[in-house]
């Protein structure tokens, strides 16, 4: 970067030269930023961290039990399927369109997983294979719908809900649910199957290690180029924290039974999505046509072929979920997937800072508002709430998230920020 | 663009139309328009409001398809039948709405559609090419890595001019493009319309503003109605250049016409 250099003065680097700006330097300066971010709307993490402290607080008063570490593993275990569904339909969601169907395709695809296994007695990975790519082809029907006859997602997906519903009754047939084998790796995967503890520990320091790896790297490249980059003591005080809270977190659940593979599982995709929503092409690409679509097309993206994919991305994972659900549960039965799946799934993802309106939104906000909306559907059976008192606070709960999300919107948009 | 791609020879015939119409329904936005572009030349594209020239400007990006008519690139006959098509020819538009996405930042945006490393974005690489290209164009931009919508106006303006430049076009087409700039920056976006002339591309640029126009453009193609009407340059008068634009029957070639029929009429 020599050029850069020559035409810089030394002490200005390539994106610090506009004097009008502020640019924030160090802890104190990271906290005056974060603060700015929360006034303008941008929250971030914050309505989750508010949401589980206030949770635990009213559950564990009203039930010790709830905190107990045995019941958090519990909640862990319930997570991983909703997540996995929350998990897709940010896909959908960042494009500004939605997929009501959800749901029905996580209960279809636990079918399909019952009847291709324990009744066709296909190898399990075969069967697994058969129920995503199921969903593969459904997510191709609405992302066909879409494209070709420009039917609005919310009909197409509303259509598939029930279409998908009858499907899952008609396989499964007039006993109307398959027990799978108890004895079997699916099922123990589902309901036994824990980390060892010391694997816990190294996965909960890793994060953080990794984070001041690629901070340092990141520096020093920037540097290189005569870019500015975040202070290292900002850096290392994130990476403490989070690695803190995650140890802690991994000590507690350790006094009881631990971590569960399935949860493990379920993060392991979110890091994955993750890092295709943010740092591959067809990431950016979801983002921009989700906050404009006209000017993506303009900029040559095929923005028909983003949503198809954003579907089959959207009903793979809801396919995905199914299983997980099937294999917690050890059946697939035709509840699977009906009630308040769908939204709590939609719930989890606007819960985690997903835009309803499209072009915000992250992979991870599947994982932290599945852990608001399990701790509030554990908290509720542990109160031994009737079903029809928990579908109405559910209900409560998702319409709060959704203006939480429309004021943090409109206020962003009054402060200039997207 | 493509390493493959050849050098246009300064002169050289770069775009031609012929016999081009769109039609919306049952309203023609535009009939039979016949324009070329030479490479290193600037043509300015004048008319009123309604004049067409918006909608010929997305043919050309390929936003529009054509009723009927033929576009020629380099001598080649093409079906300009996506945006993509148009920008991999080498056509790079600025549209009057800029058409940047909102919720992305600076650098996204400049780069949006040809990110460099497609599974491993280089944002290091996209952060330093996209400092450099503002300060070629001497760009006040406080930050790349703030959402579009966070700048004004005028900035929103040159960060469209900047992703158009981006991918070094043949061909660079700007609608209205100092329509909502400053002194300063408008003066800075005829520069840079110059300094783009002379490295050999083609510049098309729309404008309502006549002091522009003349101050940069090497011909004037003059829209009326959705029709051809005239080609003018820098050296006719303004007011030819008015009449032909507004259609008042005072002028020249109206003029003109009317003596021969009267002289026909004797």
């Amino acid at each position: 970067m020599d050029q850069a250099n020559k035409t810089s003065a030394p002490a200005a680097q390539l994106d610090r030269a506009d004097t009008r700006v502020r640019h924030d330097e160090g802890i104190g300066g990271w906290l005056r930023s974060f603060y700015d971010r929360v006034r303008s709307g941008d929250l971030g993490m914050i309505p989750v961290i508010v949401g589980l402290l206030l949770i635990s607080a009213v559950f564990s008063t009203l039930n010790p039990v709830f905190l107990a570490p045995n019941n958090l593993t519990n909640m862990l275990f319930d997570a991983a399927a909703v997540g996995l569904i929350a998990l897709g339909i940010v896909f959908v969601l960042l494009l500004g369109e939605i997929d009501l169907s959800i749901g029905s395709m996580s209960g279809l695809a636990s079918a399909l997983l019952g009847v291709m296994w324990v009744q066709f007695g296909y190898p399990v990975p075969v069967a697994i294979a058969g129920a995503i790519a199921a969903g593969a082809i459904m997510g191709l029907i609405y992302g066909f719908l879409r494209n070709r006859f420009e039917m609005p997602s919310f009909v197409a997906t509303l259509a598939g809900l029930l279409a998908l519903l009858g499907m899952q009754l008609y396989i499964l047939g007039p006993t109307g649910s398959i027990n799978l084998p108890f004895t079997s790796g699916m099922v123990r995967f589902g309901q036994i199957y824990i980390m060892p503890m010391w694997f816990s520990y190294a996965l909960a320091v890793l994060p953080g290690l990794l984070m001041i790896w690629t901070g340092h790297r990141t520096r020093q490249q920037r540097a290189a180029a005569n870019l500015s980059s975040t202070s290292m003591s900002v850096v290392i005080l994130k990476a403490v924290l989070l690695s803190a809270a995650l140890l802690f977190a991994v000590w507690y659940l350790g006094k009881g039974r631990g971590v569960p593979w399935m949860f493990g599982v379920f993060v392991a995709f979110v890091v994955v999505m993750d890092y295709a929503l943010r740092r591959t092409k067809w990431g950016r690409s979801l983002f921009a046509v989700g906050g404009n679509a006209e000017a993506a097309r303009r900029s040559g993206i095929n923005v028909k072929r983003v949503r198809l994919t954003a579907f089959v991305v959207c009903s793979s994972f809801a396919a995905l979920g199914g299983v997980f659900a099937a294999s917690r549960l050890a059946s697939s039965s035709q509840q699977a997937g009906t009630g308040d799946v769908n939204l709590n799934a939609i719930a989890a993802a606007v819960i985690g800072g997903t835009s309803l309106f499209g072009g915000r939104g992250s992979a991870w906000s599947a994982l932290l508002g599945v852990l608001v909306i399990q701790a509030i559907s554990n908290g509720l059976t542990l109160l031994n709430l009737s079903s029809s008192l928990r579908y109405m606070i559910t209900g409560a709960v998702l319409a709060i998230a959704v203006i939480v999300d429309s004021l943090a919107r409109r206020s962003r948009a009054s402060h200039g920020r997207a | 663009m493509a390493e493959g791609q050849r050098k246009t020879a300064k002169g050289e015939l770069l775009l031609s139309l012929r016999n081009v119409s769109k039609q919306f329904g049952a309203v023609t936005a535009l009939s039979d328009i016949e324009l070329d572009v030479h490479a290193g030349e600037v043509v300015a594209l004048v008319g009123d409001n309604g004049a067409g020239k918006s909608t010929l400007v997305k043919i050309l990006a390929g936003v529009h398809q054509p009723t009927s008519g033929t576009i020629e690139f380099l001598g080649q006959k093409v079906t300009l039948s996506d945006p993509g098509k148009a920008l991999e020819m080498g056509i790079a538009t600025v549209f009057q709405d800029l058409a940047l996405c909102e919720n992305l930042d600076v650098v996204a945006n400049l780069f949006l559609g040809h990110e460099l490393n497609p599974w491993r974005l280089d944002e290091l690489q996209m952060e330093v090419r996209a400092w450099t290209l503002l300060q070629e164009l001497a760009a006040r931009i406080p930050s790349v890595r703030e959402p579009i919508a966070s700048l004004s106006g005028g900035q929103r303006q040159t960060v469209a001019i900047a992703r158009s430049l981006l991918l070094d076009p043949k061909i660079i087409m700007l609608d209205e493009p100092t329509a909502a700039l400053g002194v300063a920056q408008t003066a800075e976006v005829l520069n840079l319309i110059e300094r783009v002339r002379d490295r050999g591309h083609g510049v098309i640029l729309i404008s309502h503003n006549m002091e522009d126009v003349r101050a940069v453009a090497d011909r004037i193609v003059v829209l009326r109605l959705g029709r051809n009407n005239g080609v003018f340059t820098p050296a006719d008068s303004h007011e030819d250049l008015i009449a032909a634009i507004t259609g008042a029957s005072d002028n020249s070639v109206s003029r003109r016409a009317a003596r021969k029929m009267e002289s026909l009429g004797e």
